[in-house]
């Protein structure tokens, strides 16, 4: 194996943060290179400090080190200054545990979590020394593969990836290692039988064995050729007791984001917020047993050194026991004052009493997501929260010592009014409110985004506010501040670029024709457009007009149920009648229950995979109305009974804004 | 009670910036779980204070960290005998990457900051594209010079400076596989001069290539010392000046 180290030594001093390209973090492995084990290149196709905490790749990382038939290896892309330095000396991408180059690796897998990041996955395959274009690689080349959450709609990617994966890895990598080390050993396989017997592992689809069908222009279907599965299911691992990973969680010599322990208390999420891709897409519900959570910090904090530890999931304040668990986090003084973050609160599950246990140390940040401004909306969305929920569980932050709350909203929702919008400020308002009782000089720091609808959610038809739109919409609150600045006085505003929502719309539903804008946008430099400094608008805009697309085809238009979707050989488990019928209740302005707790909506993720929520209590943790509009301050029983779904009006018009 | 350490900073892990080898710190010593005093406020941190700072990129022989420990009381008291020292190097050493490694560490009196206290230190400068002449004839013309000045930007603004008087010693010690080796002394009082900023100082600037720091100087009458000595083990055979 060759280590391209006493070059990169010679050229790191001209780039910024060289500690990016060292590797060296606790936690790392570096695998014995021997010949028949399938040899791992995990590539997050963004910078070091974003992509190195992705917990994902941290577990596909030890699961694969673990086997004696595989090792695994990691890289991120790298920043331009070191892509401008390794053009320049003529040297590949490389991993940063070995500095080996990628070329020499057999599987090349990407993470892909945003869709902004898809031109850098290109970048990091010309790096390495490939053909971006998959049709054009030969024997010589690893294997490209994709997983994360944007490869349920792989299409846009399809001319560049080999297979994208979906859902859980912990168990697929293992297949596709056997696969491969299978096709290795023989030694003679062409490139087509290695994908063909890839394309049997469920999980695993194989774009080239596909067809994307057009009729006159308009997309018609993905169809299978020859004897492709014409469904491709995503993997859902039953019970994450059985995988308490990652056990070594790398710690990073620079910083990086999220710099802290996290722990995983459990996966999927049936809130049913409709859109919420992670919380479609990622469903059972699978909680980690409280115990394991306990110990997996406890040895996480002594191992690492870290002083915080973030319990994460899509809403941390669901788990079952999640007060016992915080308060022993806190106790546990073996690493002096350990603080603790839970991202994604869900304010009718923020209580008083977890507010208490979390300020006993360092106050971390405190961050509540009511998404809409009036209930009409959040029931169109399905986030039933109430406002006295959200006002409760500011209260519980200020009365614990918090001088600062930031509140997630989301615009351009369908059937969003001004009204609807406007009320994000008068509902912020009312916190600070709420906040002066308790603090001189409370504040609040509205975000807001630009909604982009998502496959397998019940949004998916729904078309995206236009870039003008979602732009008039935050003009509409930025006029409100400055009119009346004594009124919203503590309220701080941000809001996210409605152009990069535009292009990322596009990516999310798009079908396989963007491939050439993707491509276009590489070639004329459009890197890391994930990242303000380099997000290029002109440069899409260029390359759609090029391949006579248009934003009012691909992301302004609703789609219709009777069209094909480009993601529709693919599942996530979900009855595509049930989005069906989630939409039209959305549009009737009908909230759904959480599941987890009461009735089965036939969804199709328990059913199809014959699992279930796995969860530790039967009853749901205390405080505010969970989701039910009920009084369920104090926990308690909740009846469990198969309830008739609330049946929407048939007949009603479908009207969106 | 205050520790002065010595640590080194060899390989891959001098890529780290300064501030990242103080959050690395912070990790080894709670993982060691020596009971350090906190700061107040917000947002308590442990109180421990760096030396000069090291340039990203560059190896150390001789970097310093001065750390306070709780008074508190709580739990045993720690006796702080040679064994305690050696084991802690050892510990703390265990839990810091490859790379860093802590060769001394002995109790100290509150005093001049690192910072203020460190008046010079030695540099290992490796100079690629030059032989052994053309680099001595190098080193006789930065000696013979009377001043050297160069403009530079302090804040945003133009400051003109003279480097002669931070150029205390320069030797050429031997030839490397792609240059040769400079030894030099350099001020750091008021600021440091940096062996960058000396390899620039004549035109054409000279390319470095390894720079290592092998040694910090406090000023003692006419003679100078280090902070603590190395290589110190056992460590308590380390000499403390005041």
């Amino acid at each position: 194996m060759s280590s391209l180290w006493s070059e990169l030594e010679r050229v790191l001093a001209e780039v910024q943060k060289p500690a990016r390209y060292i590797g060296c973090e606790d936690g790392m492995t570096v695998p014995d290179h021997h010949p028949d084990a399938v040899a791992w290149l995990l590539l997050y196709p963004d910078t070091y400090e974003v992509g190195l905490p992705n917990q994902g790749l941290q577990i596909l990382y030890e699961i694969l080190n673990e086997r004696p038939d595989a090792e695994a290896e990691r890289s991120y892309a790298p920043w331009t200054d070191m892509a401008e330095v390794l053009r320049r000396e003529g040297l590949p991408l490389f991993s940063v545990e070995t500095h080996r180059p990628a070329g020499e690796f057999d599987i090349l897998a990407f993470n892909l979590a945003a869709e902004l990041v898809y031109t850098n996955v290109l970048e990091c395959l010309d790096l390495a020394g490939m053909p971006v274009r998959a049709a054009d690689r030969g024997p010589e080349h690893p294997l490209v593969l994709v997983g994360g959450h944007c490869s349920y709609n792989p299409e846009p990617m399809a001319d560049f990836v080999d297979a994208a994966v979906l859902g859980d890895g912990e168990e697929v990598v293992g297949e596709i290692t056997e696969v491969v080390a299978a096709w290795k050993a023989a030694g003679s396989g062409s490139r087509a039988e290695l994908l063909r017997a890839l394309s049997g592992v469920t999980g695993v689809y194989v774009p080239s064995l596909y067809r994307a069908e057009f009729d006159a222009g308009v997309f018609t279907g993905v169809v299978p050729i020859d004897d492709a599965p014409p469904v491709v299911e995503k993997r859902t691992v039953a019970d994450l007791a059985d995988w308490p990973y990652p056990k070594n969680q790398l710690v990073p010599l620079t910083e990086v984001i999220h710099d802290r322990l996290n722990v995983e208390v459990f996966r999927g999420c049936t809130r049913g917020c409709r859109f919420c891709q992670a919380g479609m897409i990622t469903r059972p519900v699978r909680e980690r047993p409280a115990e394991q959570v306990r110990t997996m910090v406890a040895e996480g904090l002594r191992r690492t050194g870290y002083d915080e530890v973030s319990l994460t999931s899509l809403s941390t304040a669901d788990f079952s026991g999640i007060q016992e668990v915080v308060a022993a986090a806190v106790a546990d003084d073996a690493c002096g004052q350990v603080s603790v973050s839970l991202p994604s609160l869900r304010v009718d599950a923020f209580t008083v009493g977890i507010a208490a246990e979390l300020q006993k140390a360092r106050r971390t940040g405190l961050t509540f997501a009511p998404e809409a401004g009036t209930w009409r909306m959040r029931q169109v969305i399905n986030k039933l929260i109430s406002e006295e929920d959200l006002y409760a569980a500011v209260e519980a932050a200020y009365s614990q010592g918090w001088r600062r709350v930031k509140l997630y909203f989301l615009t351009g929702l369908p059937t969003e009014t001004d009204e609807d919008t406007l009320a994000i400020l008068e509902m912020a308002r009312k916190c600070i409110e709420v906040g002066r009782t308790h603090q001189r000089s409370p504040t609040v720091t509205v975000s807001v985004g630009g909604f982009v609808p998502k496959p397998f959610t019940p949004f998916q038809w729904f078309g995206q506010n236009t870039e003008n739109e979602l732009r008039r919409k935050v003009g509409l609150l930025r006029d409100e501040l400055k009119r009346k600045p004594k009124i919203y006085r503590g309220l701080q505003l941000k809001w996210h670029d409605a152009r990069a929502s535009v292009v990322e719309g596009m990516m999310s539903r798009g079908d396989r024709r963007l491939g050439r804008v993707i491509e276009d946008v590489w070639r004329a430099g459009g890197v890391f457009q994930e990242w303000g400094e380099h997000f290029d608008i002109g440069l899409w805009e260029t390359a759609m007009a090029t391949h006579g697309m248009t934003f009012e085809d691909l992301v302004y238009r609703h789609r219709t149920l009777e069209e094909a979707l480009p993601w529709d050989h693919l599942s996530a488990g979900l009855h595509k009648d049930f989005l069906w019928q989630d939409w039209r209740d959305a549009l009737d302005e009908l909230g759904l229950e959480d599941c987890r707790w009461i009735p089965c909506y036939d969804c199709g993720a328990c059913t199809g995979f014959g699992i279930e929520h796995v969860v530790a209590s039967a009853v749901p943790p205390a405080g505010g109305s969970q989701g039910t509009g009920q009084d369920r301050s104090t926990g308690g029983e909740v009846p469990v009974s198969l309830m008739a779904r609330p049946v929407a009006e048939q007949d009603s018009e479908m009207v969106v804004a | 009670m205050r520790l002065r350490v010595r640590y080194s900073k060899k390989g891959k892990v001098r890529f780290t910036s300064h501030r990242d080898v103080a959050r690395i710190w912070e990790r080894a010593l709670r993982r060691v779980g020596l009971p350090m005093a906190y700061s107040q406020g917000f947002s308590p941190r442990p109180k421990m204070s760096f030396g000069l700072a090291l340039s990203t990129g560059h190896e150390s022989e001789a970097e310093f960290l001065e750390l306070e420990l709780s008074e508190d009381g709580e739990g045993e008291a720690i006796d702080w005998n040679t064994e305690r020292f050696v084991d802690l190097a050892e510990r703390l050493t265990g839990a810091l990457p490859v790379g860093l490694n802590v060769v001394a560490i002995a109790p100290v009196e509150k005093g001049d900051s690192l910072q203020q206290a460190v008046t010079s230190c030695t540099w290992s400068i490796e100079v690629d594209g030059m032989d052994m002449e053309q680099m001595n004839a190098w080193v006789a013309d930065v000696l013979a010079r009377d001043e050297i000045v160069v403009e530079r930007e302090r804040k945003g603004k133009p400051v003109v400076e003279d480097l002669r008087p931070h150029v205390l010693a320069l030797d050429v010690t031997g030839a490397t596989e792609t240059g040769v080796r400079l030894l030099a002394d350099l001020g750091t009082q008021p600021r440091a001069l940096r062996p960058s900023e000396l390899l620039a100082a004549l035109d054409p600037p000279l390319k470095a290539g390894t720079v290592c720091r092998m040694h910090q100087w406090m000023s003692q009458g006419d003679d100078r010392e280090e902070p603590l000595t190395a290589p110190v083990a056992p460590a308590p055979s380390a000499t403390v000046p005041a």
